[in-house]
């Protein structure tokens, strides 16, 4: 079965959507997007551990060769097909409609965690003045989250009044700039954002090689290990880094690929947003293990004794840099102010994927999606995060929707894509119309090969590790972990899956014409490219024959 | 810092960060295409 052929399309209503300006809108947007918490407390750690200078071929090559690829076949999806994942899954073959709310709810699941770190971020940017956290920055968290650890993890509702103030700001800032639209909204929001965080990491990176130890901390992270190249493990962990780095394949580039004219170049914009998230992730490396250097010598202890990273690293580490460090103030509001930039652009494109599957399903315009969306997501992700039992829940749902959710979504939608659908051939030939650098076999052979082949084998070594593990995760409680990761996980696909035989209101935007009022390309036809027509100007246009 | 770091910091940043200025160069060669 087909979508509903767009004929009469000229008849049919135009989607209420909205629209990225231009190029450039996107462009800020799709970086506000892939530069995150990840660029600034994963890489520089993943970096040292596997190989030091060493892993930046390893990395350039993931980012080529799947990174990259993978980038284009999301734009191409969401470009072709003008809809949220949902919609854009359906039009490219119906059955394909449940990778498009497996995505969706990937993003449902990470953004109420998501908020919870941004609203550390702002509590520690303004404790960073007084450095509040004392002689004890360890302690200081424990007493600041409350959080329960180990065994003692359960579910609790014990709130903890400071982050539930934050995280209440933090989603009325999220509201507002999704009230103000695609282009008003998110897109302004990152083109004022992206250029002030790298305008104040900069300044945090000149800080940092100002502080004695900063060169033996770089000496640490840019020594290359050669010998770690001939680690599986290694390449294992330059693809995964970059492929949670860039956001690809859950829903993100996608939908906001919806949002770009029709004759843009795909390509082209995509290799500047690659490369910008890597360029930052290099700054990050340099920033964060000059920091890292002062730290060891002020100790007195080797650098591998102090490399750590993602909550550890910012919220424990750095506090106590900062309250060593000369101007040790300014390096905290230029760090911790940097993590609520990164974060905060990166939290509305998770959000914006699930607005546009709800715009999309009952035909809403901007502001009804936005709080039908919002304010049900704020209310559970307050409730349930700014509790005693938040950190903990943060760290198992984070651990499972990576693996089962981003990984496990990105396997399956490149195999569907490539072998069982065969849409590549119409997906090269839409990316070429108006790109700028061509794809064709070495494409084709990344996002076929390459990428499920990386994604297996990251998802199998995952699993034997959580399987065979002496220790329950993170310590907590066997159940605690299987209800939040293990069924949370499957609950996601079989939701899904729920949702997508769900049938589309007539007033959906499914029905309806793009934004433009042009009608919406057809389905894929399996294994076919797209013949030329002189008289197309936008690859829409183009039909397999 | 070593020679073996230094070098491949230069390494580094000139992949990527070079990366950059070209992909930023090629779509700066390509305006875009005004819609209709």
């Amino acid at each position: 079965m087909s979508a509903p052929s767009p004929s009469p399309a000229q008849a049919a209503p135009r989607a209420d959507r909205g629209a990225f300006a231009g190029r450039t809108a996107f462009i800020f947007a799709a970086i506000g997007s892939a530069v995150g918490l990840g660029n600034i407390w994963r890489f520089p750690a993943v970096a040292y551990e596997n190989g030091g200078g060493a892993f930046i071929l390893p990395y350039l090559v993931a980012l080529l060769t799947a990174g990259i690829p993978l980038l284009f076949l999301d734009y191409a999806i969401g470009h072709r097909w003008r809809g949220s994942a949902p919609a854009a899954w359906r039009r490219f073959t119906r059955w394909t409609e449940f990778i498009g709310w497996w995505q969706v709810l990937i993003c449902v699941i990470i953004a109420v965690y998501y908020a919870l770190i941004l609203a550390w971020a702002v509590n520690y940017t303004v404790f960073s003045f007084d450095k509040r956290w004392g002689a004890d920055p360890n302690a200081f968290f424990g007493e600041y989250t409350r959080a329960l650890g180990g065994a003692d993890v359960t579910i609790s509702f014990d709130i903890v009044p400071t982050v539930l103030l934050t995280m209440v700001l933090v989603w009325a800032a999220v509201i507002v700039v999704m009230a103000l639209g695609v282009h008003n909204g998110i897109a302004k929001s990152s083109i004022i954002f992206i250029p002030l965080l790298i305008i104040m990491f900069i300044i945090l990176v000149i800080t940092a090689l100002t502080l004695p130890g900063a060169m033996a901390g770089l000496d640490a992270f840019f020594k290359p290990n050669w010998s770690a190249l001939l680690k599986p493990g290694v390449w294992v962990a330059a693809y995964g880094q970059i492929f949670f780095s860039l956001s690809v394949a859950f829903g993100i580039m996608l939908t906001y690929a919806s949002y770009l004219k029709k004759k843009t170049d795909l390509t082209g914009s995509g290799l500047v947003v690659g490369f910008a998230n890597s360029s930052f992730e290099i700054l990050c490396g340099i920033g964060v293990f000059s920091a890292l250097g002062f730290m060891a010598q002020a100790q007195g202890v080797a650098i591998d004794e102090v490399v750590t990273s993602g909550i550890g690293l910012a919220f424990i580490a750095f506090p106590a840099i900062i309250s060593e460090a000369p101007a040790g103030a300014l390096i905290g509001v230029l760090f911790f102010g940097s993590l609520v930039l990164a974060g905060f652009t990166s939290l509305i494109s998770i959000v914006e994927v699930i607005i546009a599957a709800f715009q999309d399903k009952f035909g809403l315009s901007r502001v009804p999606a936005t709080l039908g969306v919002c304010l049900p997501l704020a209310i559970a992700s307050v409730a349930l995060f700014s509790t005693t039992m938040g950190l903990p829940l943060l760290d198992v749902l984070d651990k499972w929707v990576n693996e089962y959710g981003i990984v496990a979504a990105a396997l399956v939608s490149t195999i569907v894509v490539v072998y069982i659908v065969r849409g590549m051939p119409t997906l090269r030939d839409h990316l070429n119309f108006h790109g700028t650098f061509p794809v064709g076999y070495a494409w084709l052979l990344f996002v076929a090969v390459i990428a499920p082949l990386v994604l297996g084998v990251s998802l199998i070594i995952s699993t034997f590790e959580l399987l065979t593990a002496d220790t329950a995760y993170s310590g907590y409680p066997f159940w605690f972990s299987l209800v939040f990761g293990w069924m949370m996980a499957i609950g996601l696909v079989v939701i899904a899956v729920v949702l997508s035989v769900i049938p589309w209101p007539v007033g959906s935007n499914l029905f309806k014409n793009d934004s433009d009022g042009d009608p919406i390309a057809p389905e894929v036809v399996s294994g076919a490219g797209l013949t030329p027509d002189p008289a197309a100007t936008t690859p829409h246009e183009l039909r397999s024959s | 810092m070593s020679f073996s770091a230094i070098a491949m910091m230069i390494v580094a940043i000139v992949t990527v960060w070079g990366g950059l200025a070209a992909a930023i160069i090629n779509i700066a060669r390509h305006p875009e295409v005004q819609e209709d």
